[in-house]
């Protein structure tokens, strides 16, 4: 099952408060929680159980105020902005609900763009992007900017691009929030055909219905976890 | 370097994508850089020539010249004779050459008598110079082919000869040789035994032009016209006596001018109770110069720096504005892991591009304006090569710095803040 998988990223006690004036908000207050190598998890929760800051503390853009989160044996708070921005970027393949392109960007340079940062552009990255560009069934756009795209293809580009560092899991926040029920299906579809090629996949979301896919759905609420199921899938 | 070469591109391609306000800010940098080297070429330009001048009277030389005192008005309001009796003398002449006779080169006196010269027909007002055989080489000038210059046993004989200015001979002798032809000057003949070639220049106290003049032997000079000058305007006469109108000292080294210039104050402020004389040191006016020079430039570096700063203050805001139009692009690029540092170098590289290529514009526009300023005018002009790369440089320097903030700013971003930006 999954506790003999190896786990990628573990949460112990973590806490992350925010100060708003006198008040201190707990958006994670004390959560245990690993992360094994090939899963599909989902974090569920209603607005404002705290699945947002999980999310940018699982994905390294935010840091615990408290407690220890270790990914590939690095613990996140000893590490600096350059390292944890390095890890990031090696590591963490990320899904937006709006996509997040670059729009000035053609497809091709959108999905070079991680690689960019690991001076890895050239023509190892070039014949990369097109193979997941096939992949994810965006063969031929490559040279098309995203204005020029749908809400299912531009998805899709930015799926393509979170697979380019070949990262340790992906992490999808509301994937399907801005898309349509067809073109929704269709890359939950995606996802889960990554899944079944062995991508560990983390989704955030608030939609009952997609997290019936994950095998594993943890809740939050009030910044702890209310309830960790393995749905069995 | 592919990285670097990447980085670039990315800048360039972010700014080709707002032409206009890339445009508008590189127009900014080019006018003030323009504005530097045009301005440094003209300045430069008008230096040199008040340099070159100056150097044109001799860096050895020492200049003094008789001047007319201020006139104390005749109470009594009845004379209609005014006798002034001023200047330099015989004396002053010999005390001086005594004086420096180490380190004299050779010294020349100059008497001027403000004579009618008629040719038959012809006819022309014109300032008689007696001086001496020296005075050629003191004063640079050179005499055509054919004639000669004063000698001296002109000097010793009192001879009646002249040798005319280029200008003179022009106007006296339009179409025939002057050579041994006769001239006159109230009632006294001089004979043409040279003519000297024109120089366009003007010299001594009353700033006449070396080409309008007749030159006779000093001797010849004091003979026949004496010391005394009348002139006569309206109902009232006006005597003159003045010994010699000029003295040019031509001192062996350069280094013995400013010693030589103290002793000849000296002598002269012994010798004379009242100032009518003027000591001009060409040496010490090139001194002057440069330092007006230096002033001058540091002065148009200022004002130039501030149309830079400006120029700065234009790119500075063009990026901090682009910059809060891409927060969102800062956060993805963090999110996909860009580090702070290429997010500076991706700003920075913006603001560099900018800066460097409206520098580049701007030195050739000042070129250009700088050319077509001489062109266009009897301005001189002068680019050092110093002053185009020093206005790039600066301007360089400026894009840096105007960029240094809003790069800074987008990559301290709080990358959570920066995916949510709208």
């Amino acid at each position: 099952m999954q506790t003999a998988a190896e786990v990628v990223a573990h949460l112990q006690g973590v806490h992350r408060h925010y100060h708003m004036g006198t008040e201190t908000v707990r958006a994670l207050d004390g959560i245990d929680l690993d992360i094994h190598k090939g899963c599909y998890l989902a974090i569920m929760g209603r607005s404002g159980s705290g699945k947002s800051t999980m999310l940018n503390i699982l994905g390294l853009l935010d840091r615990p105020t408290d407690g220890e989160y270790t990914l590939e044996g690095n613990t996140v708070s000893t590490l600096n902005d350059k390292q944890i921005s390095a890890l990031r970027g090696e590591h963490i393949g990320f899904i937006f609900q709006s996509f997040n392109l670059i729009p000035q960007l053609t497809v091709l340079e959108n999905l070079e763009v991680p690689l960019f940062y690991q001076n890895r552009i050239g023509p190892e990255s070039k014949a990369k992007a097109e193979e997941l560009a096939i992949r994810v069934g965006l063969d031929g756009r490559l040279y098309h900017r995203p204005t020029e795209l749908s809400g299912g293809q531009q998805q899709r580009v930015a799926i393509a691009r979170a697979l380019m560092n070949d990262p340790l899991y992906l992490l999808a926040d509301e994937p399907t929030g801005n898309l349509d029920s067809a073109t929704e299906e269709e890359i939950l579809c995606l996802l889960d055909d990554l899944h079944a090629d062995g991508m560990t996949v983390i989704m955030v979301t608030h939609n009952p219905t997609m997290g019936e896919r994950a095998e594993r759905v943890v809740w939050l609420a009030d910044g702890k976890v209310e309830s960790d199921e393995v749905t069995g899938k | 370097m592919r990285g670097t070469l990447a980085t670039f591109s990315l800048g360039v391609t972010s700014l080709a994508l707002h032409k206009l306000r890339s445009a508008l800010t590189t127009l900014g940098i080019m006018i003030g850089v323009a504005a530097v080297v045009a301005m440094l070429a003209i300045g430069e330009g008008a230096s040199q020539a008040a340099q070159d001048a100056i150097r044109k009277m001799g860096s050895t030389n020492i200049l003094i010249q008789s001047i007319k005192p201020p006139v104390s008005e005749d109470t009594s309001g009845m004379s209609s004779w005014t006798a002034n009796i001023y200047g330099l003398t015989y004396q002053d002449a010999r005390r001086i050459k005594a004086t420096l006779a180490d380190s004299i080169e050779v010294m020349v006196e100059v008497r001027i008598s403000d004579k009618e010269i008629t040719v038959g027909d012809q006819w022309l007002q014109s300032e008689i110079l007696g001086t001496s055989p020296d005075y050629l080489d003191v004063m640079g000038m050179k005499i055509k082919a054919g004639g000669r210059w004063i000698t001296d046993t002109d000097m010793r004989s009192f001879a009646n000869v002249c040798v005319l200015g280029g200008g003179v001979s022009e106007t006296l002798f339009p179409l025939t040789d002057p050579m041994g032809k006769v001239i006159k000057a109230t009632g006294n003949r001089f004979k043409v035994v040279g003519v000297l070639e024109k120089l366009g220049r003007r010299s001594g106290s009353t700033g006449r032009s070396v080409d309008e003049c007749v030159y006779v032997p000093q001797s010849t000079s004091i003979r026949r016209f004496g010391e005394t000058n009348v002139k006569q305007s309206g109902g009232s006469r006006e005597i003159e006596s003045v010994q010699l109108h000029e003295i040019k000292v031509k001192v062996n080294t350069v280094d013995n001018v400013p010693r030589a210039a103290e002793v000849i104050e000296k002598i002269l402020e012994r010798g004379h109770k009242e100032k009518d004389y003027a000591m001009t040191v060409p040496l010490e006016l090139l001194r002057q110069a440069k330092e007006t020079e230096r002033r001058n430039q540091l002065l148009l570096f200022f004002i130039a720096s501030i149309s830079l700063i400006v120029g700065g203050i234009g790119i500075m805001n063009v990026m901090l504005a682009t910059v809060t139009e891409r927060t969102r692009e800062i956060g993805i690029r963090r999110a996909l892991g860009a580090q702070k540092k290429h997010i500076v170098s991706q700003f920075l590289v913006e603001t560099v591009v900018l800066s460097g290529a409206g520098g580049l514009l701007g030195v050739l526009v000042g070129i250009v304006a700088s050319l077509l300023s001489a062109a266009f005018s009897d301005a001189r002009v002068l680019i050092r090569l110093e002053h185009p790369l020093m206005a790039f440089g600066i301007s360089a320097a400026v894009g840096v710095c105007a960029g240094l903030y809003p790069a800074w700013r987008a990559a301290n971003m709080d990358p959570v803040e920066a995916l949510r930006h709208e």
